[in-house]
């Protein structure tokens, strides 16, 4: 059990290029925290400084206020689940999970060691694999091999590079939940790095959002979501991506390709004197407005469009919208496509609607948008100019408690069970 | 269907036979001429009339003891001896290869691959002269060091090669778990590379042991003489005899080290050749 302090961390490469950029996260005793962010953003570097694979080129990395910069891996007390797992093909399954309790020298006694791999196989369900190697089993198998290898010495917190990212969709879903109740069971401090944005805000008490190697955001899924402070965080978290379109503000009505909205007098105000905005609007945020119930109309805009397609899901539809955007609008989409790790951002419009819709593509149709929820951001900066700090720090706060109060439930169970 | 397999199958059989029969019937041959009494050499049948040691008595025991002997030593310590210092230099140099971004790398690689397609038959005058020159010809040393040029190059391309396939993250994955970094090499990358490093030192032996032209030139008495060498200078047991009984059976004896490694050791060897990693 420990705490996590990174101040001011900084990695640079030989050709001075810096892969991580002055972050400083305070990791709480027992806190679940993702990194997430596009390939390249420096996630698993900070996670391998954590570690103690990387040196740090600057700042200062505490564990339980002692600072470990200069540390060994192995002084540091943390257990790694590697993205390939590496497991030591030449060892069983057992000696797998009893590798890190064997080179403790003396620590464990034989017994000890049997006792402790045999309670981690039992949780991983790996109890009937314990005599066959690594290379014999599957990759889900293979994952938790890794996992009982990091359980099994009780470290004081783990740390995840992409574990999930080599099992199929379902596997993964499955090994998800599991990750999430055993760090609840444990209470044990993580550090889990993604690229998965499902995972990210699933498994997370809080998430950090990286991009080139410096810190975005860091905040309870709920306040990236709904509050988040830049376009690019904004970008970032959700899926399907939130919209962005072109504004501008004449009075309380913001004109843009698909139609004019009128919104509330201070999201309006803080695009004010800015010649163009980019608007960001989740796809949930629109509706067919024939669906919408009349106590809700007037809390948003109806407006007619036409939409190129629409996808059916069952329980939701993807309808599309196509718009035309001027040049330099354009160059601002794909530079934040870039930013993105996505190829290009198509000038469409992706909107969510009921499933009982019967709206389809090719047709005009009427749909309606709840202008409350709008985002404002600024082109220039990409900061988003209607965040309010504190219904998002509240969001974060609530996360907390939830946290505090399933780890206590976690505990209780596993006492009454034990 | 089953037809077509069944005459696969022939086919394969077949092949298989033709190429056995056509690899093993020289090794037969002197192994029969090995048994042959002197005066039965010459009967023109393959097979001798009547199976004698009286060959291996010669060269064990009898006149050519000392010949046959001294150079069965002088060819394994010489052979040994090579075979270690070019796997633990091969070792080195493909793990720093393997690892390390270095300038120069290609370079070694390039090096190691011209040298080990230089014509041995050439550089063996020169050779000569310089070693007679600075005293090491008729050595022990005056033929490992011409050994290592052979062993080496191939060594360290195949080492290389193995290397690269070994997950180094398990390196870094027991230095996580606990373990120094001498312990993380010791537990973690030893026992994946070991098969690697011993198919090397079986290939490297075999180079060495098999060697004609630097043991025939290099050396002129039984001091440094290997045994391939030394084969040429059977005499028979008169004038008018050929060697030819004594010669087959010292070549029988020195393929017997060849055939047990290969047996003893084949499921390193081809572990070694094709191990893998695991995957994710």
């Amino acid at each position: 059990m420990a705490s996590i302090t990174l101040k001011n961390l900084v990695k640079k490469y030989d050709d001075g290029f810096p892969a991580v950029n002055d972050i400083s996260i305070d990791i709480a005793d027992g806190e679940f925290v993702i990194l997430v962010g596009p390939s390249g953003c420096g996630k698993s570097t900070l996670l391998r400084m954590i570690v103690g694979l990387e040196d740090i080129t600057s700042g200062d990395l505490y564990i339980d206020d002692k600072r470990v910069n200069d540390m060994a891996p192995r002084d540091r007390h943390l257990a790694m689940v590697f993205q390939n797992y590496a497991l030591y093909p030449h060892l069983t399954v057992f000696e797998n999970i009893a590798f890190p309790l064997r080179l403790a020298k003396g620590k464990f006694s034989e017994d000890d060691v049997q006792e402790r791999v045999r309670a981690a196989a039992l949780t991983l369900e790996l109890t009937d694999h314990l005599d066959r190697k690594p290379g014999n089993l599957s990759g889900g198998q293979r994952q938790r091999v890794a996992m009982g290898r990091a359980i099994v010495r009780q470290a004081d917190a783990f740390l995840f590079d992409e574990p999930l990212s080599n099992l199929d969709a379902k596997l993964r879903g499955q090994m998800r939940a599991e990750i999430s109740q055993m760090q609840r069971r444990l209470a044990t401090t993580s550090v889990y790095v993604t690229h998965d944005q499902t995972e990210a805000m699933t498994l997370g008490d809080r998430v950090a959002v990286l991009k080139k190697g410096e810190l975005q955001q860091i905040a309870s899924p709920r306040e990236l979501y709904e509050q988040p402070v830049n376009i690019f965080v904004a970008g970032f978290i959700g899926s399907p991506s939130m919209n962005f379109l072109p504004a501008t503000a004449e009075g309380n009505i913001l004109k843009t390709p698909i139609g004019d909205f009128e919104v509330p007098a201070e999201t309006a105000a803080t695009a004010a004197g800015k010649e163009i905005v980019l608007l960001g609007i989740r796809p949930e945020y629109f509706e067919d407005a024939s669906l919408v119930e009349e106590s809700k109309l007037v809390h948003g805009n109806a407006f007619s469009a036409e939409l190129t397609h629409t996808e059916w899901l069952g329980n939701e539809q993807y309808g599309y919208i196509d718009f035309d955007p001027s040049p330099e609008v354009k160059d601002m989409l794909d530079s934040l496509a870039r930013d993105l790790d996505a190829d290009e951002l198509r000038p469409q419009v992706v909107v969510t609607l009921d499933a009982a819709s019967r709206i389809r593509g090719g047709r005009v149709c009427e749909l309606w948008l709840d202008t409350r929820r709008l985002h404002i951001f600024d082109p220039a900066t990409g900061e988003n100019l209607t965040r309010d700090a504190d219904a998002g720090a509240a969001l974060t706060e609530e996360a907390n408690q939830e946290r505090a109060e399933e780890i206590e439930r976690a505990t209780r169970e596993a006492a009454e069970a034990g | 269907m089953k037809k077509t397999t069944t005459k696969t199958r022939l086919i394969w059989a077949g092949i298989t036979v033709v190429v056995a029969v056509y690899a093993l019937f020289p090794v037969f041959s002197i192994l029969a001429t090995s048994f042959k009494e002197p005066s039965d050499l010459s009967n023109g049948k393959l097979l001798p009339t009547n199976w004698s040691g009286v060959n291996y008595e010669q060269i064990l025991v009898g006149d050519a003891q000392g010949l046959f002997l001294t150079s069965l030593r002088n060819s394994i310590g010489i052979t040994l001896i090579s075979t270690a210092i070019a796997v633990v230099l091969a070792t080195l140099c493909a793990y720093a290869i393997a690892r390390l971004d270095f300038p120069g790398k290609k370079l070694v690689l390039t090096t190691a691959l011209a040298v080990s397609i230089f014509p041995v038959i050439s550089i063996v005058t020169p050779l000569f002269n310089v070693w007679r020159t600075i005293g090491l010809y008729d050595t022990w040393l005056g033929l490992i060091i011409p050994y290592l040029s052979l062993t080496l190059p191939i060594s360290i391309w195949t080492l290389a090669a193995f290397f690269r396939q070994i997950p180094w993250e398990l390196e870094q994955a027991a230095q996580v778990d606990g373990a120094t970094a001498w312990q993380a090499f010791r537990k973690a990358i030893v026992p994946l590379a070991a098969p690697g490093v011993f198919t090397t030192a079986i290939i490297a032996f075999f180079i060495a042991w098999n060697d004609f032209v630097y043991g025939i030139s290099l050396t002129s008495t039984e001091a440094a003489r290997p045994v391939p060498a030394a084969l040429a200078f059977f005499t028979g047991a008169s004038q008018f005899e050929s060697p030819t009984g004594a010669i087959s059976a010292a070549a029988i004896i020195v393929t017997i080290p060849v055939v047990l490694l290969v047996l003893g050791f084949q499921r390193q060897i081809v572990s070694g050749l094709t191990q893998g990693a695991v995957k994710g």
